[in-house]
């Protein structure tokens, strides 16, 4: 039924290479894209109230894997990706399992995996020899002799070529939500994430649920690291690891709204755009002053719009059509259910 | 031990020895309990004697650190607690432990999670639809806005969505109005004319021991006495010691 507005809008943005009037723009979009993608990914557990903060970690691990095997080991993108993926993956499982076989829930999860941001961000740090520390390290280019692009190292100098590409993994980013959404996976979390105790007794394994969940978003957000750094050509350790990033993952997904599809996507467009034309209009003259905005973005935020722009639209749409029944941040959707949800289950269920 | 059974076919629940606890401190020192089919069976206990601790013990909330535990002849032995609904054990913690913020009927449907229960869930939804017409009515109110009462038969109602081959009801009257405390009991006890084998822990000893057919009194983790209900209702030092009569 709303099919036709999603495809006009997914046409408009795939017009954006044509439209875009020069490369600034297109270079927003494209990260706009690739930054969609990685609050998609977080997301993906954080709607269960499984506030990781420890993304950035998985993002580093992702960019400066994929970077480092190809610059010392000369290892291309098409193998260095899905290895910096199974390192991104087996963190995830070194966290995961000790935390949910433990019941480390809430606040004890975010403190867990935010030091393990910290410690990956450090680690890039203190490895300078090989990461080039705090500068940041650039992949080897391959564009020699005047060429455009190497398959191989997967390096384009056209923007275009990029857009697509994050485009398309943006709509991946999307489908796995969808499949998610769909999946017995979805009814598992939503349980756990409200009270573990009364999930395990109507037959839920918490465990194995959260295990799964977290590693699918960690995975995801790896390859977001790595998808940066092929297309920026250069990484630090500050923009694509650490608590910073965690936090500017967490501040946009409450921005935009961590519980609609398309919420991670409208918090990464809104929070872009704010940072853009914070630097072009005040510019580096106000230190930090990008900062406090920010801080009080966040605040505004969690105060007037809980469940984020696309959240406040949805109830306010609600409103205005008359409907029934009061909105809340679990009761999102008409009914369905395991009965209903294993009858047309298209996505993975929970093994 | 699994072969040391005591074996009746009308046995579905043996608890042998049940010993647990929380970390250093043991709740449960030795429980034995039956539960035959069809059977209402309550546990009644003061206040610290362990019969929350009991039915987690069984539903394997808490591991027990010594005993053992058949469902109908199987052993329970290391299980974890979420493969116990399929094999038939539906648990209603204590304090109702909805989804607050899922709606009463996806509650409802949560309840047939278990592999085994999904492909009844409309019958099993009509019939506790049936049971608590209340339900019904309020079902597209996110749970966490029901009062007490409902909460609870929504809690017994999710615990009914599995199809349960015994339903184990852990003090389902906590907190609750004297009035709304006896539609409760007389709900459960519709629910065991239905044919549910039914074990309830009970801190509301004179009421309780009027629904269900036999009773354990449990006191600082051990069985301290047995039998019929209507026994136990009329058993001098247990009027004394609980019911204050």
């Amino acid at each position: 039924m709303n099919r036709l507005p999603a495809v006009a809008l997914l046409a408009v943005v795939a017009a954006v290479p044509w439209l875009a009037p020069n490369d600034y723009v297109l270079h927003v979009a494209i990260m706009m894209l690739i930054w969609a993608f990685a609050y998609t990914s977080w997301s993906l557990m954080g709607r269960f109230f499984l506030v990781s903060l420890g993304h950035g970690g998985f993002m580093g691990i992702g960019a400066y894997g994929t970077v480092m095997l190809w610059n010392h080991f000369g290892v291309s993108p098409w193998l260095g990706v899905p290895l910096s993926l199974v390192l991104a993956a087996f963190f995830a499982l070194a966290i995961g399992i000790p935390c949910f076989r433990f019941r480390i829930t809430g606040h004890y999860f975010a403190l867990v995996t935010l030091a393990f941001a910290e410690i990956v961000r450090l680690v890039i740090v203190a490895l300078r020899d090989h990461t080039g520390g705090s500068l940041g390290v650039t992949p080897k280019s391959a564009l020699v002799d005047g060429a455009s692009f190497s398959l191989t190292a997967l390096q384009f100098a056209d923007k275009t070529v990029w857009f697509y590409v994050a485009l398309a993994v943006w709509l991946g980013g999307l489908a796995i939500w969808r499949a998610f959404d769909r999946s017995m996976l979805r009814y598992a979390l939503e349980a756990a994430g409200q009270d573990e105790d009364a999930a395990a007794a109507i037959g839920v394994d918490v465990t194995r649920s959260k295990l799964t969940v977290t590693l699918i978003s960690a995975v995801a957000t790896a390859f977001a690291g790595a998808l940066y750094a092929q297309y920026q050509l250069y990484i630090n350790p500050e923009t694509v690891s650490g608590i910073a990033i965690s936090l500017q993952m967490v501040f946009a997904v409450i921005a935009g709204g961590m519980f609609s599809q398309l919420g991670p996507t409208v918090g990464a467009v809104v929070t872009l755009l704010l940072s853009e034309s914070l630097r072009i209009f005040v510019g580096h003259d106000v230190h930090g002053l990008d900062g406090t905005i920010y801080g009080l973005l966040l605040v505004l935020f969690i105060i007037f719009m809980p469940d984020g722009i696309l959240g406040k639209l949805h109830a306010l749409a609600k409103r205005w059509s008359g409907g029934v029944g009061p909105a809340t941040a679990g009761s999102r959707r008409a009914v369905a259910g395991p009965g209903r949800a294993a009858a047309d289950e298209a996505g993975p269920s929970p093994p | 031990m699994a072969s040391g059974m005591p074996d009746s076919d009308r046995r579905l629940l043996v608890v042998r020895g049940l010993e647990a606890g929380y970390s250093s401190f043991r709740v449960l020192s030795g429980v034995d309990l039956e539960v035959r089919t069809g059977e209402a069976v309550a546990v009644i206990g003061p206040n610290g004697a362990g019969k929350t601790t009991l039915l987690r013990a069984i539903s394997k909330l808490v591991e027990p650190t010594a005993g053992e535990v058949w469902l109908d002849g199987q052993p329970l032995a290391g299980l974890p607690a979420h493969r116990l609904p399929e094999l038939g054990i539906a648990h209603v913690p204590e304090n109702r432990r909805l989804f607050p913020r899922l709606t009463v009927e996806e509650n409802l449907l949560m309840g047939a999670f278990p592999k085994s229960a999904r492909s009844q869930w409309r019958e099993r939804l009509a019939f506790v639809y049936g049971l608590f017409p209340r339900l019904r009515e309020r079902r597209h109110q996110a749970a966490g806005t029901l009062s007490g009462g409902e909460q609870q038969m929504c809690a017994i109602g999710r615990g009914l969505m599995s199809g349960p081959r015994l339903l184990m009801l852990d003090e389902p009257s906590a907190g609750l109005a004297p009035v709304i405390v006896q539609q409760l009991f007389a709900l459960v006890r519709r629910i065991a004319d239905e044919g549910y084998t039914v074990l309830i822990v009970e801190q509301n000893i004179q009421q309780v021991l009027r629904i269900v057919d036999r009773a354990y009194l449990l006191e600082t983790g051990r069985i301290r006495a047995a039998g019929p209900a209507h026994q136990l209702l009329a058993s001098e030092d247990l009027r004394k010691a609980y019911i204050g009569l």
